[in-house]
């Protein structure tokens, strides 16, 4: 009885929210912008890094922030058939506890991919795991099943033969996940608490590897949005019933991401396209602008003070007026990027492939890079920002920098 | 009077612990059956919650009981199940507690026990006695799970390598081919046909891995605007290998095709042509002398649909994401004793870019573990004699 008592005394100071947790694919506002102190601008393997931990195996999915804990989660085998669950302690980069299970779908991807694309969701409480095989798996925050769902099971011909990238995305306790490819594709809204789909719509046929992005009291009586984006373009519905707002039909990639500042949607359309929703109606919304010039590559778009920020394929970061669209300068960093930057104490972190961290200080007329860090490791996966510290992880390791 | 006594006393505290031992492994038992209750789209999820927090809080001593579990249960209860003896071994081993380790030794050793069950067994064991475990795969080469025969097989490719390394090649190449005898993933394959193709000993790979090498093949039919993928062109209703039909460039007719590649590769557009906006059909015989459940391993860039003695198994229509060996598992596949009639349907689209070229597919029998299942080529032999021209496949 007493060891149970500790046991759970234990989970419970491990687990004390500090408000700052970065809890999904870009932040828990699909932002990706951490609030808190600054992170070290630079780094080295004998500065600022607080603990380097070993994986078990690959990954593109970033790692997720919850309390005194970092989740992350890796693909192992020679078909990347087993799926792994990690928790590590934020404060020693211990690993506290690894679940692993066996791919109930398709795990074929790119060789570059893995199956391990999707970064994990949490609302605090549990740990919400996706995968390219469209498994989905809830764990309470010590490491306890509640629920599984095989979704490649359900729905056998939504995969895609080089993976599926989209990240789950939790809106009002509702859990949206977006599984398109040519052939089956669909979104779904799953209640968390039962790991039942609330709802499920039909999408474009269509590969895609777009994650929702979050339009906070976009809806008529103030409530949530979720964009979902495609190659039609976006459709904004609503997080309890699955049912389309309105929507933006002239076309998206399937690539990058749309992301949101107050009111208004930059969606990488035709370059990038910026749309306020019609308050109050469920017509199309208004188009602000387009700007071709600043169509982003893999990384999706940013919007940080009053700019946005988008880089291209050379690896060059476009800031531009938020207002317009015009272009106010560029910045050549080294690429290439598959990672997208997030931002933190008037900071924008950028992570190359190589696993090159240039820290970029944005200006009104230019930026200047403010530091470095090279983790030497192939870094595909977009990283996490929590506490005054940035959280990256490559196939082999994660790493906390930190001063 | 007090030895009655003691009798007496001692007989109430067995009866008791039997009857709480007896309650805990009922109770044990419904959980089991409550989680095994899973099914698709999340049915009996919210019993199975209740039931998988109680399981996995339940005494490690269970352990063995919920590895036999997994006999029954889906690929999707098998991970509740391992999600509820993962936290158990966790709990025990962190508050200092032991794992059954004779009992996992017995239960990964009895092969009839479940595959994965049993990998899963011996990843505990790993954690609390790597030397037993390790003791156990030398006998793991040919085991029905592939995750432990694949431990076996690396053992022995390390092994071989040595022996090479030390200038003994008749040692490298017989340890190496036993090596061979339980490799069923690619990468271990090609790890060991290299150095045996230096040593000298070339390996069949197209039977290793069971590919389909000889087929009837017939096309072009229309697939502009992927029209073809959901057409039901005449080789879907039945198959005569003597038929003539009308296709998308004129008559066309089966005609044999076979490869010679060591992955099976069927190349339509270097051996026929790249039709662009094109169906064809492929056909084999696969020989079974028993009936038998087989799994159809295919790799193709294009769209596709197999059907088995006329019952459509899949269809995918995705093209040009990348091939690759077992890029498709259909599985489930019944076998009936003679003759199986293969149907493989192949369309092409339109695209021009570069890398949306290929027109290709291969296709393997094989166990769940990927280990190849031969067409009886004795059985095709005797049954040569009847008609085999003419085979009705009524489309189901």
């Amino acid at each position: 009885m007493h060891r149970f008592l500790s046991l759970g005394l234990a989970i419970v100071a491990a687990t004390m929210f500090t408000g700052a947790d970065w809890l999904q694919f870009r932040s828990a506002d699909t932002t990706g912008i951490a609030q808190g102190p600054t992170p070290p601008v630079s780094w080295s393997e004998d500065e600022n890094v607080a603990w380097k931990a070993e994986l078990p195996g690959r990954g593109l999915s970033g790692a997720i922030v919850i309390g005194d804990r970092v989740i992350v989660t890796a693909s192992s085998g020679f078909e990347q058939d087993r799926l792994h669950v990690l928790c590590f302690s934020d404060k020693t980069g211990e690993k506290l506890w690894e679940r692993q299970f066996w791919a109930t779908g398709r795990t074929q991807t790119h060789k570059k991919m893995c199956v391990v694309t999707p970064t994990p969701a949490s609302d605090g409480k549990h740990i919400f795991a996706f995968f390219s095989s469209n498994d989905l798996v809830c764990l309470d925050l010590a490491g306890d099943l509640m629920w599984y769902r095989a979704l490649g099971r359900d729905f056998p011909n939504a995969s895609n033969s080089l993976g599926m990238a989209s990240s789950p995305i939790l809106v009002d306790e509702t859990l949206i996940v977006q599984v398109e490819s040519d052939d089956d594709a669909f979104a779904t809204g799953i209640n968390i608490e039962t790991g039942i789909a609330r709802w499920k719509i039909d999408r474009p046929n269509k590969a895609n590897w777009t994650s929702p992005a979050l339009l906070k009291g976009g809806a008529n009586d103030g409530g949530n949005l979720v964009l979902l984006q495609s190659s039609k373009g976006v459709s904004a519905i609503l997080p309890r019933t699955g049912k389309q707002l309105w929507s933006y039909d002239e076309g998206a990639s399937t690539i990058p991401s749309s992301v949101v500042r107050g009111n208004t949607v930059f969606v990488p359309s035709h370059g990038i396209t910026a749309l306020r929703p019609v308050p109050g109606g469920e017509s199309a919304p208004e188009l602000l602008w387009q700007q071709s010039s600043l169509a982003p590559s893999t990384a999706s778009p940013f919007v940080y003070d009053s700019h946005l920020f988008t880089v291209n394929r050379a690896g060059v970061v476009a800031c531009a007026d938020l207002k317009t669209g015009k272009r106010l300068w560029q910045l050549r960093l080294k690429g290439p990027f598959t990672s997208s930057p997030v931002a933190a104490g008037g900071h924008l972190f950028f992570f190359n492939e190589k696993g090159l961290g240039q820290v970029v200080k944005p200006g009104a007329k230019s930026g200047t890079i403010a530091g470095e860090g090279d983790l030497g490791e192939t870094i595909l996966a977009t990283p996490a920002i929590a506490n005054g510290a940035v959280y990256v992880r490559s196939d082999g390791h994660l790493w906390k920098i930190a001063k | 009077m007090q030895h009655k006594f003691r009798v007496l006393f001692s007989f109430v505290v067995l009866a008791g612990a039997m009857t709480t031992t007896g309650f805990a492994a009922e109770k044990t038992e419904a959980l089991l059956k409550t989680i095994k209750s899973v099914g698709d789209r999340g049915q009996g999820n919210l019993a199975a919650t209740r039931a998988q927090r109680a399981l996995s809080k339940v005494d490690a001593a269970e352990l063995p009981t919920i590895l036999q579990a997994f006999k029954g249960a889906d690929p999707l209860a098998s991970n509740w199940l391992r999600g509820a003896v993962e936290s158990i071994a966790d709990r025990e081993l962190k508050q200092g507690g032991k794992l059954p380790v004779s009992e996992l030794v017995a239960f990964v050793v009895e092969r009839k026990n479940v595959p994965r069950a049993r990998r899963l067994a011996f990843e505990l064991l790993q954690r609390v006695d790597g030397k037993k475990a390790e003791s156990l795969v030398p006998a793991m080469l040919d085991d029905p799970s592939p995750e432990l025969r694949r431990e076996a097989v690396s053992r022995l490719i390390d092994a071989a390598k040595g022996l090479e390394d030390e200038g003994n090649k008749e040692g490298a190449t017989t340890v190496y081919s036993k090596a061979l005898s339980g490799a069923v993933e690619d990468d271990q394959v090609k790890a060991i046909v290299a150095p045996l193709k230096k040593l000298g000993t070339k390996v069949d790979l197209p039977r290793h891995f069971g590919f389909l090498t000889q087929w009837s093949i017939v096309g072009p039919f229309d697939n502009r605007d992927r029209v073809g993928f959901a057409a039901v062109y005449p080789p879907e209703k039945s198959v005569d290998l003597k038929a003539s039909y009308k296709g998308q460039l004129g008559d066309v007719k089966w005609a044999p095709i076979s490869t010679g590649d060591d992955y099976g590769l069927v190349d339509i557009a270097k051996k026929i042509k790249n039709y662009k906006g094109s169906t064809m059909y492929a056909t084999a015989d696969f020989f079974s002398d028993r009936k038998q459940t087989v799994e159809i391993r295919i790799g193709t860039p294009n769209s596709w649909k197999l059907w088995v003695n006329g019952k459509l198994k899949f269809a995918r229509e995705e093209y040009h994401r990348g091939m690759k060996l077992d890029q498709y598992k259909v599985q489930a596949i019944e076998l009936e004793p003679g003759r199986n009639a293969i149907l493989f349907k192949i369309c092409q689209n339109e695209q021009t870019d570069s890398w949306a070229q290929r027109y290709q597919f291969q296709i393997r029998v094989c166990d769940t573990t990927g280990t190849a299942i031969l067409s009886d080529d004795k059985l095709r032999t005797s049954l040569r004699e009847q008609p085999t021209s003419k085979r009705r496949l009524a489309v189901k």
